[in-house]
């Protein structure tokens, strides 16, 4: 067998509804193009339609309207044993009563993959996953994270094109999830050709792993582009609230600046009207303590009403003039009083301006397909692939190396 | 707490205090002990006592000619082999029925799949006669099915004849213990994890795949448990023979009523008893042990999901 097949995924218009005449629309019009070889995030908020997205391109759920394609193949009405989709949930969902190759073994036997094949392609999926000495137990006796190293196993076993990862580590605690995310990010190194939805509502990991994050809110399409664009320059306040923390300023847009609560502020305006009002970013950890140092007048009193120490931040709530401003400031040496008046300041390009009315009426206008500005990046030399021949060719990674945390993201 | 005589603390003696909650235990479990032994063991022991006893002897001359005698009938060796007969081929029906119906209910949504899920709990508590009867209306000579027959063809009578004979007992036991096996099935289907399904799916398995390798070994304990309760339930199944009124089938029960009722031989239906409920026990025993040895090898149906150490050392 050869190497994975590349296969994007397009969403076109899908929407989804359940209830007595589709009454409860849980997703609409939702149109979205992700690459081959990309790892695109659904990131969202509970009930914001991201996992029914995904269900809709395993075969769970059938859209009322619309098409989803696999590598330009419309499988909207398709079972999901004909689409050669690999998944991984958030209960790992493995078979109890089977040991891990069995479990491994599985997908490969429904697909009528020859005997002698199957052996050695479970040997190599668990080897990529870190598991092989695990072949012979149950699923019962292993922990959570290697549970769900053997599900990722079972899903590459069968070489998909597109892996489907449904909030894939939301069962594990905190310090397994993050090994498991450097382990995640190692895997689509290796495996560059496979295309990744990830469904997740926890911004950090879509930050890490994706090469795009599409931001869905209430069963819509919000945002669409790379995790930089859209921590660096959000379009809606929505994905500014929801990918990191921000401060939402209401402002009206005044020369070269714009006025906040009676006071002006430079940042940039271009392509926003004089007298529009808008909303202005400002991430947290953007904000300075003391008056601005270059006199450009982003300087902002207020008293604080929180102080949170964080170990290497200290994050101080103040408020200016009924708008609560959060700083999130390295270690202070003396910690500030409650009710202190303190002045805080923010450099001109660290403002980002979102106009009123992009995103508000919950429609994403921006182009939903295409590559990203890091695009999918060329495979590192020497990374590992399934060979011509149908045989892993990679190297063997040490130990538990992929474990350390040295994961970086893709791109 | 010191003595008065000693000034030295008082231990207490654990031998002692071990006794007494020994002795507290055994007088809680004694009233159901008790009512245990009126009105079951008791009676039993009775029945047991008179299978000893022959007709002529008195009642102090215990002796194994009854059983001699019992088991050197052609009466007794036909009731055996009918009831075995019988008790497996309603078994396997109700087995083979309960767990397509199981299924059905449990994987296959359609409208009134709750409501029919719940009618086979009320099911449970229909009289076995009840099923026969209904049978009768159904496919008895004059029923239903033979009716519509003669009307639509205008013959004389129906094909349907079926019910008093040995494969109307089976028809009316297979009807009548089916929920037997749906009930535990259900309960199974119900703890499979939808994940499992999917995931087996979206690896490219059919349903009959995901039925044969995910579903069904899951629930093979709660399969074993239904089949091995329906088969000592049909070993024991006298409503139902009786009621189809199939002169051919004459089980071990229907010999009991036979040999007391209408023969007056007491002793005789007592030997035949004692050897129906022996059998049904060694069936049960048999069961117990198979079904220990498989949950002993079987996985948890509860794995660890929150990472941390694996329940087994050195995981």
């Amino acid at each position: 067998m050869g190497a994975a097949p590349e296969a994007g995924i397009r969403f076109d218009e899908v929407s989804v509804a359940y209830g007595r005449h589709g009454g409860n629309t849980v997703l609409d019009s939702f149109s979205l193009t992700v690459e081959p070889g990309e790892v695109m995030a659904l990131l969202g908020p509970s009930g914001s339609g991201k996992t029914t997205a995904l269900r809709t391109v395993a075969g769970f759920v059938r859209p009322v309207s619309g098409r989803v394609l696999i590598g330009g193949r419309d499988v909207t009405g398709l079972p999901p044993y004909r689409r050669g989709i690999g998944m991984v949930v958030q209960q790992y969902a493995l078979f109890p009563h089977m040991k891990v190759a069995e479990n491994v073994a599985f997908g490969l036997r429904a697909q009528k993959v020859p005997r002698a094949e199957i052996a050695g392609r479970v040997a190599e999926a668990l080897e990529m996953t870190g598991m092989a000495t695990y072949a012979g137990r149950h699923p019962r006796e292993l922990s959570g994270g290697q549970q769900q190293r053997v599900a990722i196993a079972r899903a590459l076993a069968i070489r998909p094109g597109v892996l489907l990862l449904d909030e894939p580590l939301s069962a594990l605690d905190a310090q397994l999830r993050s090994g498991m995310l450097a382990e995640l990010a190692r895997l689509h190194r290796e495996l560059p050709d496979v295309t990744i939805l990830y469904v997740t509502h926890d911004q950090v990991e879509a930050l890490t792993l994706a090469d795009r994050i599409a931001v869905l809110d209430k069963a819509r399409l919000r945002d669409c582009g790379t995790p930089q664009q859209l921590y660096r320059r959000p379009r809606t306040a929505f994905t500014a609230s929801f990918v990191g923390s921000a401060n939402l300023l209401p402002v009206t847009v005044a020369g070269d600046g714009v006025r906040f609560a009676g006071r002006a502020l430079t940042v940039p305006v271009a392509g926003v009207a004089e007298g529009a009002t808008a909303t202005l970013c400002i991430r947290p950890h953007l904000v300075g303590l003391g008056e601005s140092p270059a006199g450009d007048g982003n300087t902002l009193r207020g008293r604080i009403t929180e102080v949170q120490w964080r170990g290497s931040t200290h994050r101080l709530q103040v408020d200016v003039d009924g708008h609560r401003i959060i700083a999130d400031l390295r270690e202070l040496r003396e910690t500030p009083a409650l009710g202190e008046e303190i002045a805080l300041h923010f450099a001109p390009e660290d403002g980002v301006l979102i106009p009123e009315g992009i995103g508000g009426d919950g429609t994403y206008e921006g182009g939903a397909g295409g590559v990203g500005a890091l695009g999918n990046g060329a495979a590192e030399e020497g990374t590992r692939g399934w060979g011509a021949g149908g045989q892993w060719t990679g190297k063997q990674e040490a130990g538990r190396a992929g474990l350390s945390g040295t994961g970086s993201r893709h791109g | 707490m010191a003595s008065p005589q000693t000034g030295r603390a008082t231990v207490p003696n654990p031998a002692r205090s071990s006794r007494s909650r020994a002795a507290r235990r055994t007088l809680w479990a004694l009233p159901p002990v008790a009512a245990l032994a009126l009105v079951f063991l008791y009676p039993l022991a009775l029945v047991v006592r008179q299978s000893f006893t022959p007709e002529d002897g008195g009642p102090s001359t215990a002796s194994y000619a009854p059983y001699a005698t019992v088991l050197a009938e052609a009466s007794f060796r036909e009731a055996l082999t009918n009831t075995v007969l019988t008790a497996v081929g309603a078994t396997v029906g109700a087995l083979l029925l309960g767990l397509a119906l199981a299924l059905v209910i449990a994987f296959v949504p359609f409208p009134g799949g709750k409501a029919l899920s719940r009618f086979t709990d009320l099911f449970l508590a229909f009289p076995s006669f009840l099923i026969t009867l209904a049978l009768l209306f159904l496919y008895g000579t004059v029923g239903v099915a033979n009716g519509l027959w003669t009307d639509v063809t205008g013959a004389a009578s129906g094909p349907l004849n079926f019910l008093h004979t040995p494969w109307g007992v089976l028809l009316a036991e297979v009807t009548y213990f089916t929920p037997f096996v749906m009930r535990p099935l259900l309960a199974a289907f119900s703890q499979v994890e939808t994940g499992q399904l999917e995931a087996a799916a979206s690896l490219g398995a059919r349903p009959w795949r995901i039925v044969r390798a995910v579903i069904l070994p899951e629930a093979l304990p709660s399969l074993a448990a239904g089949g091995a309760l329906v088969l000592v339930l049909c070993l024991n199944e006298f409503g139902i023979v009786l009621f189809t009124g199939a002169k051919d089938v004459v089980t071990l029960p229907v010999l009991v009523y036979s040999k007391a009722i209408l023969d007056g031989d007491y002793t005789g239906a007592c030997v035949v008893a004692v050897l129906n409920i022996a059998l049904s026990v060694a069936l049960y025993a048999l069961y117990r042990a198979v079904a220990s040895r498989t949950s002993a090898g079987s996985p948890s149906r509860t794995p660890s999901r929150t990472g941390g150490e694996p329940r087994r050392a050195g995981a």
